[in-house]
């Protein structure tokens, strides 16, 4: 019965999506209002049968209705209720379909905030979304049937995988990673409308960056809490081994950071509109590729947890993109006139050019380094990977200049500079520079690399103070005191602040990557009960390994004394976790995190019977700093987005696009 | 077109052309073969260096620790008959033993045994618990292996 129903849903849903497709590009066509508002309705509708279709399922895991077929392949009765609701979004059935309600969310917010502004965009962009709302109703109808009936229901199912119950973490990522990857059909479908218009206007460029800043953000998190989920779960001791599943979240996010820095320049000079658009439809296309590897098992990795005949409609997909997206462009492209031009390689506006090359070249990089195994297979029918050394030698030169850039870009004036500007723009960061890497130096940081990431990073955060501090200056200079000119220039400059609290964040996650991945310590040890060891400056004693019954798994637990300079810190306990229906067991690390370190335990083997413990044992300085470096850069964009709008309409309207802004002009000169 | 536009076109060429030259070789350098014993063999001198993942099943009554250290030695074999011996220095996982699919990573030694750096126990994406003697696709399981990849470098 709730299966059946469930698959009423889904039909009309694809239904719906595809009539609001269709009559979304016939009124873009005849530019008819009343074909405008039908669209709207039936955008609104698939959102609303998405929801429904989701909150039967929920329902269904909730009462362990094991009649519908995803509830018998993920449902247990033993799991309780927050595992349960969880396993929407644990396997490949039920994550489609939560990926329908997320789509149905963007599409009813995008809709309704842009009812009654552009017009000649909006009804194509309506029809985009709903095309792959159609393809994803169909990808549930069809292949995927999260719906399906089974005819002699079993009595229990097996229960999600251990993995996303043994963490919190695991609960939280994946609906990021949606709210990332799906939110990225609202920029393509607001490109594909300028395409289809042949014309993209200056009014037009900030809806565009703001749909690509907010799943951006949500990309941003979900790689985060994916990387501390490895960490805090895997037990290998990182958090980031450019693994598919990994890069397949990585790929999007490059192309999406080079477009929404392009795009900037598109809305301040007018130019780079066909390079804008030509990035926003690839980072759409790379979170599809990005589904096909982690959704269809061609590469088998923790997060692949199932295989399917999903793959090759998925792949379908993304070929069908890829061709409407060459086609558009193609056609239109040339359609696209500059408003203004480019100027002086040695300014600001040739460091965003520089940012986007090493964004596209980071990208082919990963890209490459991802899908070569595959097509090696493919033709030769040789397994094989490419390993970490590969990722990282092509990685971190990039990620250096990148961090040098965020100070240099920012530094330089707009335009042309004379030479006695750059010397005054360039210069006095050197000092931040030395700063940071002398600081380094004398805190044992002896690689290479790293000094030069730090010294980057010095500089970096030397220039964004600066430009942070500015306005509040110019303001005091004005007569206003240092609280009131704290609080009114971010307030008047929201985006300026926003952005440079997003490089602080950056330049900050940069430096804690460089730092924590070359100066840790590693070592496997092999101890016996009242044995001690030494890692770092921590004292280890194994004092007991005690076995742990709890409702739903049972665990080895070993109970490891921390003293560290005579201080005793405490018991640390990493365990290992059996899961009823899981053979291998899952371990869990214990990290005790301070301000600048973390002491990090992972059980290899146990034996409570006789005493015994093998242990992974590391100490990963400011791997912190990093999940705190994200929390700001998503701050930062979260800053950028929060509606301002008296102002921002306020500029709207004083600004004609035909007409250069007094900025332009000014840079112009 | 105007010369300087076509030396800005020859300079990207150039540094494009550099650039994948870098990826090529980059790549080149650092494959990570997914072998069993059969291939491992087969392979021969070629072997002898490189990366591998080298996978099987542990095979009877040949696991010998050294007591004191975490050192282990085992023979792998596999399917078609392959078998090749493995030191291994890393900390043996919770569920080695006998008769179980390993993936080891390490390289070949001029010596012919394995010399392992890493072991894990395969680790199976499915949640049903596989039946007596059923057979498991150490192949698959090799990609799979929890944190394989992720062996920080010595």
């Amino acid at each position: 019965m709730t299966a059946a129903a469930g698959r009423v849903l889904i039909l009309l849903a694809l239904l719906v999506s595809s009539a609001g497709a269709m009559a979304g590009f016939a009124a873009g066509a005849r530019g008819s209002e009343a074909g405008w508002r039908l669209t709207r309705r039936l955008a609104y509708a698939f959102a609303a049968l998405m929801a429904a279709a989701n909150a039967l399922m929920v329902w269904a895991l909730l009462r362990r209705d094991f009649s519908v077929g995803y509830v018998a392949h993920v449902g247990s009765r033993s799991v309780p209720d927050w595992v349960a609701v969880v396993s929407l979004w644990s396997s490949l059935e039920g994550s489609i379909l939560f990926w329908g309600l997320v789509l149905g969310v963007y599409v009813t917010a995008a809709t309704r905030a842009n009812r009654s502004r552009h017009p000649e965009y909006m009804p194509y962009a309506a029809a985009t979304w709903l095309a792959c709302g159609a393809f994803f109703s169909f990808l549930l109808a069809g292949p995927a049937q999260p719906f399906a009936t089974v005819p002699h229901p079993p009595a229990d199912g097996p229960g999600p995988n251990p993995l996303l119950q043994n963490h919190v973490l695991m609960i939280v990522h994946p609906p990021f990673l949606y709210l990332g990857y799906v939110g990225m059909t609202i920029p393509f479908g607001l490109a594909s409308a300028a395409l289809l218009r042949g014309r993209l206007g200056h009014d037009f460029i900030r809806p565009l960056r703001d749909w690509l800043m907010l799943p951006w953000i949500f990309l941003t998190c979900a790689i985060t809490l994916g990387a501390w989920w490895a960490y805090e779960v895997l037990g290998w001791g990182g958090y980031w081994a450019w693994d598919p599943v990994e890069n397949a979240s990585f790929l999007p996010w490059l192309t999406a950071t080079a477009a929404l820095h392009s795009a900037l320049l598109t809305e301040r000079k007018g130019v780079l509109k066909g390079w804008t658009t030509t990035l926003v439809m690839a980072t759409f296309l790379l979170t599809i590729l990005g589904t096909f590897m982690t959704r269809s098992g061609v590469f088998n990795s923790v997060h692949s947890f199932t295989q399917s005949a999903i793959g090759p409609t998925i792949l379908g997909f993304l070929a069908l993109v890829l061709v409407w997206s060459v086609i558009l462009l193609a056609a239109r492209i040339d359609r696209f006139s500059p408003e203004g031009q480019l100027l002086g390689a040695a300014s600001r506006d040739g460091m965003f050019l520089a940012n986007n090359l090493l964004f596209v070249l980071f990208t082919f990089t990963v890209l490459v380094g991802t899908v070569f195994p595959l097509v090696v297979e493919a033709v030769q029918n040789v397994q094989m990977s490419v390993g970490r050394p590969y990722f990282d030698r092509m990685a971190v030169p990039i990620g250096i200049a990148l961090l040098l850039l965020m100070g240099v870009g920012p530094a330089l004036p707009w335009g042309r500079a004379t030479p006695e500007q750059l010397k005054r723009a360039l210069l006095p960061p050197i000092f931040g520079a030395l700063l940071a890497a002398a600081l380094g130096a004398m805190l044992g940081v002896r690689a290479p690399w790293t000094l030069v990431a730090l010294g980057f990073g010095g500089y970096t955060a030397q220039v964004t103070l600066r430009e942070l501090w500015r306005p509040v200056a110019r303001r005091r200079a004005k007569g206003a005191g240092l609280g009131e000119a704290l609080v009114e220039s971010p307030r008047r400059s929201r985006r300026r602040t926003a952005a440079y609290v997003v490089h602080a964040g950056a330049a900050l996650a940069l430096v804690a990557i460089a730092v924590s991945s070359t100066m840790g310590t590693s070592k496997e040890l092999q101890l016996r009960e009242g044995q001690t060891a030494t890692v770092g400056a921590y004292t280890l004693t194994f004092l007991k390994a005690e076995e742990v019954r709890e409702p739903h798994r049972d665990a080895l637990v070993a109970r490891i004394g921390i003293m560290k300079g005579g201080r005793d810190l405490g018991v640390l306990t990493p365990r290992m976790n059996h899961y009823e229906s899981q053979r291998e067991p899952v371990g869990t690390p214990a990290v005790r995190t301070s301000l600048f370190e973390d002491l990090y335990l992972s059980v290899m083997n146990i034996d409570p019977a006789q005493g015994t413990l093998g242990l992974l044992a590391m100490v990963n300085p400011m791997v912190a700093w990093i999940w705190g470096a994200a929390l700001v850069m998503a701050l930062g964009g979260l800053a950028a987005l929060w509606p301002g709008h008296r102002a921002a309409a306020a500029v709207a309207a004083r600004v004609d696009p035909r007409v250069p802004a007094p900025s332009r002009v000014a840079a112009e000169g | 077109m105007s010369r300087g536009r076509w030396f800005a076109i020859a300079a990207l060429a150039a540094a494009g052309g550099a650039f994948l030259a870098i990826t090529a070789g980059g790549i080149g350098q650092n494959l990570v073969y997914y072998w069993g014993p059969t291939e491992l063999h087969a392979a021969g001198k070629k072997a002898v260096g490189a990366s591998i993942r080298l996978g099987g099943l542990v095979a009877d009554h040949s696991i010998v620790r050294s007591p004191g250290s975490s050192q282990v030695e085992f023979d792998v074999i596999d399917r078609p008959g392959g078998r090749v011996h493995v030191k291994c220095t890393g900390v043996p996982p919770q569920l080695f033993r006998e008769r179980i699919g390993v993936v080891v990573e390490g390289t070949m030694s001029p010596a012919g045994h394995f010399e392992g750096r890493r072991l894990m126990v395969s680790h199976s994406n499915e949640y049903r618990i596989p039946g007596e003697g059923e057979a498991v696709d150490v192949k698959k399981t090799m990609r799979t292996t929890q944190g394989l990849d992720d062996a920080p470098a010595p």
